[in-house]
């Protein structure tokens, strides 16, 4: 539904897309994590014709959106990180002019609007001014426009920024509707748990390039090139810190009360080869294993993983 | 023939906000405190008397005081009209609407100045003072409002082309304000060093440039509108004063419109949506 080929976009001397590549499957929840900087926001901008790339071509629903963005900006629902809303607008207002600035015939506008604001639970703020809502119904609202025109894609970029845990979770179940309803959703976020739960496939970003990408599964599997160790010994933990973080593959060595964490990038022999090492310096290790990492972990692997490379 | 839903928004904010009305009324309390005021000067001293040259320059007065106040209000009006979309964090999600960037320039115009010529209809009332003592005539008048459409309408393409130019509306309108400025004033100035640099030792009619500057001076062709011929200078030019001043412009206030569409359409312009 997406495709996106060796894009790139400068701003002056910085680059913030280098040659990305990137494939949304129709009807998947995809989300694209990385550190502020990465690059996220300005593919979305691409991808929703806000902005031109310097090069490599991004097509929507086979549309290239240098070419055609008319046709890309029928077929997406966009929702930027930051947006405003009109003051002195009703919600069914608001709903409404984005209804006509798609065409949508003035018959048809009423049904769908209260269909919208009942799929974001926000059918009893239908004649509430849109300035005066909270940021969670805000948020919801926006959702709602997005999904006016009844596009294929969505694009929201940070939805769940500055939202509460009970808004976030609201988010959520509306995000996960929306898988089906068919919709196509390419979704950014830098809290990153929260996109384990709602997406198909993450993409993690780093220096505006797609670093890795896969399903979420896939991603935050161990043994997948890194691996999140535990490290546990009797005494000398500040010592074996100092030894682990002198050997090659380790990085982003965490210490705690009792041991290690780190991140190894290598196969099982040479996981058993830090071992060995560490028994002949003399620690007494207590428990030396891999565990399941989480999202944030595996995004923590994987561009450490990508620091490594460059270096 | 629907309306743009741009503009259907525009009007439907702009006449729910309590500044419009407050708006109103203190441009009316403005025009209507300078027209009683110089009433009441001219009368305080000799009551009872009828001239109809007094009439005539109450006429002068209140239409200077409007084009004052309309050289004052529509940069104001107008100079936010993108700028603002963009501080507020709206404009980015009208771009992905299949709104083009053309009909979102207009009709945020089309409702700015809607505004500006309710002010202006709303000052008529003010005028049956002038038509109670006699002295103007009605075509006067109408060649009085045309003449304020015609200027409004560059006033607010300039704002209207700033506001897209420019990121922040802050610079958007200083520079706005500075261009009407140098209409009204700066034309004039610079009419008169140019004639001033080219006087040679024997009366000659002054170059054409000078004459072209007086021409789309608004408050010279106010005057010549209100009759005050003397000040208009001598002239070779075949066309009629006001022609010069309405094709500059209809035409410069029309080419800001169509540039500033392209310039906001994202998939012409580079990089301009971060432009500081």
């Amino acid at each position: 539904m997406i495709q996106v080929t060796g894009l790139v976009k400068k701003f002056g001397k910085t680059t913030a897309l280098d040659a990305l590549n990137m494939a949304v499957p129709k009807g998947s929840i995809y989300g694209l994590i990385g550190p502020n900087g990465a690059g996220k926001t300005t593919a979305m901008s691409i991808l929703s014709t806000l902005l031109l790339p310097d090069g490599g071509t991004a097509l929507v629903d086979g549309h290239d959106v240098v070419a055609e963005p008319m046709a890309v900006r029928g077929v997406i629902g966009y929702m930027p990180d930051f947006f405003g809303v009109y003051d002195g607008l009703k919600t069914y207002e608001y709903l409404d002019f984005f209804a006509a600035a798609y065409y949508i015939p003035e018959k048809t506008r009423k049904p769908l609007l209260g269909e919208l604001l009942e799929l974001v639970n926000l059918s009893d703020k239908y004649d509430s001014y849109v300035d005066l809502l909270s940021r969670g119904m805000k948020q919801r609202l926006a959702l709602a426009r997005c999904l006016i025109h009844d596009p294929k894609v969505l694009i929201l970029d940070e939805p769940a920024s500055g939202l509460d845990p009970r808004a976030r979770a609201e988010l959520k179940e509306i995000i996960k509707h929306l898988k089906q309803l068919d919709k196509t959703v390419l979704i950014s976020s830098h809290i990153l748990p929260e996109l384990g739960e709602v997406c198909d496939q993450v993409g993690i970003m780093e220096n505006g390039r797609l670093i890795a990408s896969g399903p979420v599964e896939e991603i935050t599997a161990t043994g997948k090139g890194a691996s999140l160790l535990r490290i546990e010994v009797l005494e000398r933990i500040n010592e074996l810190a100092d030894f682990v973080k002198s050997r090659n593959r380790v990085s982003n060595v965490e210490q705690d009360e009792s041991g290690l964490r780190l991140i190894f990038r290598g196969d099982p022999r040479e996981r058993g080869e830090l071992l060995r090492e560490i028994v002949e310096g003399g620690w007494a290790v207590t428990e030396f294993s891999e565990t399941k990492r989480n999202l944030e972990e595996a995004f923590m692997a994987v561009t450490g993983e990508a620091d490594v490379n460059e270096h | 023939m629907s309306i743009n839903p741009v503009l259907l928004k525009e009007l439907r904010q702009r006449f729910r906000n309590i500044k419009s009305p407050l708006l109103i009324a203190l441009y009316l309390l403005v025009i209507g405190a300078l027209v009683l005021g110089f009433i009441y000067l001219l009368w305080r001293h000799m009551p009872g008397y009828y001239r109809p040259d007094s009439s005539r320059g109450i006429f002068i007065l209140l239409s200077m005081a409007q084009l004052g106040l309309i050289g004052f209000v529509t940069p104001g009006l107008t100079s936010g009209a993108i700028s603002g979309e963009r501080e507020r964090q709206t404009l980015n999600v009208l771009l992905t609407t299949k709104l083009s960037t053309g009909g979102i320039v207009v009709s945020k115009m089309l409702s700015s100045i809607s505004f500006i010529v309710l002010l202006v209809v709303a000052t008529l009332p003010l005028y049956n003072i002038v038509f109670l003592y006699g002295g103007i005539a009605p075509s006067q008048v109408l060649g009085v409002f045309g003449f304020y459409m015609v200027t409004i309408y560059l006033f607010a393409a300039l704002g209207v082309a700033c506001s897209t130019y420019f990121k922040r509306t802050g610079v958007s309108t200083v520079t706005t304000y500075g261009l009407v400025f140098a209409l009204g004033v700066g034309t004039v100035l610079l009419s008169g060093f140019i004639i001033e640099v080219t006087r040679g030792p024997f009366p000659t009619p002054p170059p054409l440039i000078a004459l072209l500057l007086m021409d789309i001076n608004p408050v010279m062709v106010m005057l010549q509108v209100l009759g005050e011929s003397s000040v208009g200078m001598e002239r070779d030019i075949w066309l009629p004063y006001w022609s010069i001043y309405l094709i500059f412009y209809l035409t410069v206030g029309t080419l800001l419109l169509f540039w500033s569409g392209r310039k906001l359409n994202p998939s012409r312009a580079r990089g301009t949506k971060f432009r500081v």
